[in-house]
Order: C-alpha cells, then structure tokens, then sequence
C-alpha cells in the first residue's frame, strides 16, 4: 500500500528542513490549526535531503532497527519508558487494557534453561498482515517501511490485533488526557509503535533509540536498511540476524542479533 | 401442492403485545449497554487487548451464520424443487434478513468508533476479508429482499427459481467469508485452517435450521395456524443430518491441528486442559448441541406423533446452545491461547505474553448480544404482523402426494 500523499496534513510541522525556532514556531501553529492531523504523508526521502512539502515518505527508504540482544539487559526497560513518555501513553492501573506499545519480553528455553530479554515492538513488516486484513485501509504502510494507523479512519474492529503475530497493538479502551500533539491518539481505534514518525521526519531517532544509546545498553541502532553505507546496513551484513517469525514470511524491518 | 394461501398475522392479541414489549426492552436494553460502553470506553467490558473479541462478536457470528443458514429452507423449496418446502420460503428468506440485521447491529455497535459506519461503507481496502464482508452482506440483504418480492408477486414468480439460486450461492460465499476471517489469520493457532470456511457454512445449515424450526412453530402456534407433523419431521430430520456435518468438519478441524506437533499445545488447551473452554467444547457443543440432539431426531418415526414433535422443538433448542458454544469456544477460546512468539521456548511480559488470556464476559456485553436477537425477534414478529409471510396452513392435508 502506498502512502497517502493526499491526506490532509499540516505537513509544516514535519518539514525535516526546518530546525529553526521559526519552524517550531510554524509547526506549533500547525498543530493549533488542525489538532489531531495525520502524521504521515510526509517523511524524508533521505534525512540528509531537504525536500518539497508535498513530497510523499520515499519507498527508496527502508527504516529498521537492530536490536543487540548481548546488549540488552533483562532488568532494563529505558525503551519502554522513553516510549511511554514520548508518545504520552499512560496507564490507568488496568494492565489488560493499558496500552503497550513497546515491551520486554524474558525468552528462556526450557530445554537448556538458557534465557534472554529483548524489546518486542511493530516489527514494521514489508507485508503486514494488519494492513492485510484491515477493511477500511486505516492500517497502512508508508513507502518507507514504517506502519501506521490512520486514527481517522479506524473503525476499531481490532482485526488488525487478531492478525498481528506480535501482539504488537493495543486497542484505546478510555478516554484519553493529555495527549502529545505529535501522537494523537484516539479512544475506541487501535494503535501500535509509530517507529516515531515524528521524529524521523525531522531527522531524528525513535525515542527508545536514543533512550537505549543514552541510559541503556546501547543495544538499539536504527537506520535505512536500504542504504548500504547505513551503519544498520552495514552491521546486518557483517553479523547474523535474525527476523522474529522469520517463518511467516512478513519480512519484519525490526531485527535481532544474537537471538 | 395446491394453490399456497399466504395471510398476515393478526397480531393484536395481548400475548404478541406482550412478546413485542419484551422484545423491544431487550432491544432497548441492547442500545444503552453499546451507548454505555462507546461512553466510558471498552474496559468496562471484559473484553482487553489480549480478548480482542469478546460475547458480542459471539451473538454477531451465530447470528449472521445462522442466518445464512435459514435461508436454506427456501433454497430447498426452489433451487432444488422440493414442493413440501415452498409453503415455508417466506418466513425462510424474512428470518434469514431478521437474523443478519440483528447480528450486524451487534457487530457494529461493539465497534470502537461505531459512529464511523460510514467510513466502513465508503472506504475500503479490497485485500480485506472484513471489507468483503461488508459487501457479502449489504448484497446478501438485497439480494433475499429481492428473492422474497419475487416470491410475494405472483406476476413475477417465473424469476423465483433464478432468484433462489442467486441467494442461495450467495450465502454460500457469504459464509465462506464469516468463516475466512477466521481461516485467514495466519499467526492464529487455532484458526489458521482452509476448514473454517466449510467448517462455518455447515454450522450455517445447522443453527441456521434449528432456528427457523423454532421459530416457526411459534408463529404457527401464536397465530392458531395448522402445522402439519410432516412439514416438522422432515425438517427435523434434515437437522439431524446437518449436525452430523458440523460433528464431521469439527473433528477434521481438530483431527488436522493434531496431527501437526506445533499445534498439539492448542489442541491440549481446547480439547482436554481448557476449563472452561474444554467443557463447553465437549459438555455443551458436542455432546448436549450434538450428540443428543441428533439421537433425539434420528429416533423420530417418520409418521410423526405429539412425541416426536416436542423432541424436535428440544433438539432444535439444544443445536442452538451447542451453537453458541461452538462459537464461543472458537471466538474466545482461540484468542485465550497465546500467540507463539519463538516457538519452542517459555516467555513472559508484562503484556499477558505466554500465557492463557483471561475473559470473563460482562454484563453490558451480553446484554448487547441479547439485544441483537430481540432486533432480530421484532423484525420477524413484525415482519408477519405486515405482510404475507405465514401460509394460512401448513396442515399435513395441504400437500397433496406429488413431489415432497
């Protein structure tokens, strides 16, 4: 599927070229203007490139994330909390309808007692099976890999969390306060990790990335999987990776070193 | 046959006012639980992120499979020109859109954003089975509305036979696809079969029958209408053979996850350490909505006697709750089961990975499925009050010897 490059979007807001206050200044009036825009629609060609505002996220592009498992410690949970906290989701004590959109999951093998612990997300997969079954085309995948959920159109029917291997996505049981302008969220439509959209589109990394690099193990590394001289590119060649349920065939842009 | 005189309930006895107030509370009691849980937001149901479906999407399927199924009372009469089933077509085709109306005004209203009906109408993503879906039935409403026109015009009934056929084709891709939403969710242990689709068109044949069955004596009984012995037995005994169909696909859904390693956990989970799943499995699905009920209608003596009539009516009421539990086992039961994210190994979350899912239905919940069937129940009871569904008899001495 195809990005929606008519969507109705105040793309100002994410205009990776801008970095000035002016710009923040525009995107903050954006944001006013039309409160709970889509945040797709826009997305850079390549970060380093400035380009138009009515240019769609390139399919030239393949945003993922390797994920170091020797790096990443079973008692940490930066990531989930950088998310928590980037994104605006709060809990209302009720973990079986709180949403996640990111967790650590403890993987042990009963066999050799041998156990590990790795950040599960949207694997942000070149055939998602939620954009697959979704029949109003809310669930969707952008040129550049990333998978969203057009809050607009969901009709919360959740077939989207029946078909996602992952358990990737959560369903907004409540109401909702103080939500980030750059996340909206929405009661009653379903939502999962954004790869944090917003902050691609403005050059920067997703915030358990970064949260991983600063406090963390550093075990995250994102990057254009597309681009051979990409640090990400250049690693998933050199070690062996692995995709979680390789055996679907779903080619997740997510992956794991050392599983 | 003779000439089929078709005539209008009367409808104004105090017991049809009382079944309608009853109905129409349900219906109403039905709103304000989906208004209650639209306002405060799906938590206050025991459905979550792990039970993403929960007791309305199993009213919602039973309804809509069994609607597709009790049409098949009127593709008998025409598509396969069984003359003892055309008296009956009319209340076939009235049921079949009175059980999907009520099934997708369940569906709809446990929505998240069922406000956005029109976004679901309009924009569609054609690789979805749900967005196909959407056209199966909006199709299937036109196409049994039609099919019932040209049944109720004598001046069109040559169309009817072509009719039958389109509806009756049509509500075989119709289950096919309430069936594939299930079939196609690959990640899915307990679903992931080719078998959902025949699996569900057989339960349509079932529940669809056990339904029109009772509803039909009711209305006959209701109205002081004749119901011959012959018209109940051969449907009874038609039911019989179609819960032996559902029996036959549930084991070779099963048999077939058995037999492949990585699914025998599942498999373990429904068919023996399930609690609740596994007894509503075995206890009420097979044993009390099959086993039994298919005794009580092969044991029927053709002739047909008091005995037998209420054996029916009890057969056809027990299919109906082995029908629900059926669905509930596969609906609630396959999510209860956790997705496998590394086969092979143990894991645990905070997020309820690698273990069985809890769900325990709530009030609003049930009450909103209920409200489905009451919506289902008011448009057939006001369906005949209106108009000329109900043949004036069905006395055994209406038909004549040719052709049934």
């Amino acid at each position: 599927m195809s990005t929606k490059s008519n969507s109705p979007a105040a793309p100002e807001e994410f205009d990776p070229s801008r970095r000035s206050f002016l710009g923040s200044a525009a995107a903050a009036a954006g944001v006013a203007l039309a409160p709970g825009v889509f945040l797709y629609g826009v997305g850079a060609a390549n970060p380093a490139d400035a380009r138009g505002l009515d240019e769609a996220a390139s399919g030239n592009v393949r945003w993922g994330i390797l994920i170091d498992l020797n790096r990443c410690d079973s008692g940490c949970t930066e990531c989930v909390t950088a998310c928590s906290k980037e994104n605006g989701l709060q809990g209302h004590g009720r973990p079986a309808t709180d949403a996640q959109w990111i967790r650590k999951v403890d993987v042990r093998d009963p066999a050799t007692g041998h156990s590990q612990s790795l950040p599960m997300m949207c694997q942000h997969c070149a055939d998602p099976p939620c954009v697959d079954v979704c029949p109003t085309g809310a669930s969707f995948k952008r040129a550049d890999g990333i998978v969203l959920v057009d809050k607009h159109t969901c009709i919360g029917c959740r077939y989207c969390m029946s078909a996602c291997p992952y358990k990737a996505r959560s369903f907004v049981h409540e109401a909702l306060e103080d939500q980030k302008t750059h996340a909206p969220r929405g009661k009653g439509t379903v939502e999962s990790c954004t790869m944090c959209v917003h902050r691609i589109d403005d050059d920067r990394q997703p915030a358990c990335v970064e949260a991983c690099n600063d406090t963390g193990g550093g075990a995250m590394l994102f990057g254009d999987l597309n681009d051979p001289e990409s640090e990400i590119s250049k690693r998933v060649a050199k070690y062996a990776t692995q995709q979680i349920r390789s055996d679907l065939g779903l080619d997740p842009g997510v992956r794991y070193q050392g599983l | 046959m003779k000439q089929i005189v078709y005539s209008e309930i009367d409808g104004r006895s105090t017991g049809f006012w009382i079944l309608a107030a009853v109905l129409g509370a349900f219906a109403l009691s039905g709103l304000l639980a989906a208004l209650y849980m639209e306002h405060y937001g799906h938590y206050v149901t025991g459905m979550n992120n792990q039970i993403v479906w929960g007791m309305p999407h199993v009213f919602a399927i039973f309804l809509i499979v069994a609607a597709s199924g009790a049409l098949n009372v009127a593709s008998i009469g025409t598509v396969f020109g069984k003359t003892l089933y055309k008296p009956l077509g009319r209340l076939s085709g009235l049921l079949a859109l009175a059980l999907l109306l009520g099934g997708l005004a369940v569906l709809v209203l446990d929505l998240g954003r069922p406000d956005r009906l029109i976004v679901a109408m309009t924009t569609y993503n054609f690789k979805s089975i749900f967005a196909w879906n959407i056209y199966l039935y909006v199709g299937f409403i036109v196409v049994v509305a039609v099919y019932l026109w040209l049944q109720m015009e004598r001046r069109m009934n040559r169309y009817v036979k072509a009719a039958g056929m389109a509806a009756f084709l049509w509500r075989l891709v119709l289950t096919t696809g309430t069936g594939s939403i299930f079939g196609f969710l690959v990640a899915r242990e307990a679903y992931d079969s080719a078998v959902m689709a025949p699996l569900f068109i057989a339960m349509s044949f079932s529940f669809g029958l056990a339904v029109y069955i009772l509803v039909l004596i009711a209305a006959c009984r209701g109205s002081e209408r004749e119901l011959g012995d012959v018209f109940v037995n051969r449907l009874g005994r038609l039911l019989g053979i179609f819960i032996a169909v559902v029996l036959y696909f549930t084991t070779v859904q099963h048999l077939t996850n058995l037999y492949a390693a990585e699914h025998v956990g599942v498999e373990r989970f429904i068919l023996i350490e399930g609690g609740i799943y596994t007894f509503l499995f075995w206890a009420i699905q097979v044993i009390a909505g099959g086993l039994i009920p298919m005794a009580l209608l092969f044991r029927t003596p053709a002739s047909g006697s008091g005995n037998a009539y209420s054996r029916i009516v009890l057969a056809s009421a027990l299919v109906i709750i082995g029908g629900f539990a059926q669905v509930y086992v596969i609906v609630i039961g396959g999510q209860a089961w956790p997705l496998t994210l590394f086969p092979g190994m143990e894991v645990s979350s905070s997020f309820y990975d690698g273990v069985i899912n809890a769900y325990a239905p709530s009030l609003p919940e049930i009450g909103l499925g209920l409200g489905g069937i009451a919506l289902s129940g008011l448009i057939v009871i006001f369906g005949i009050k209106v108009l000329r569904f109900l043949p004036a008899t069905l006395a055994t001495s209406s038909l004549d010897s040719q052709g049934h």
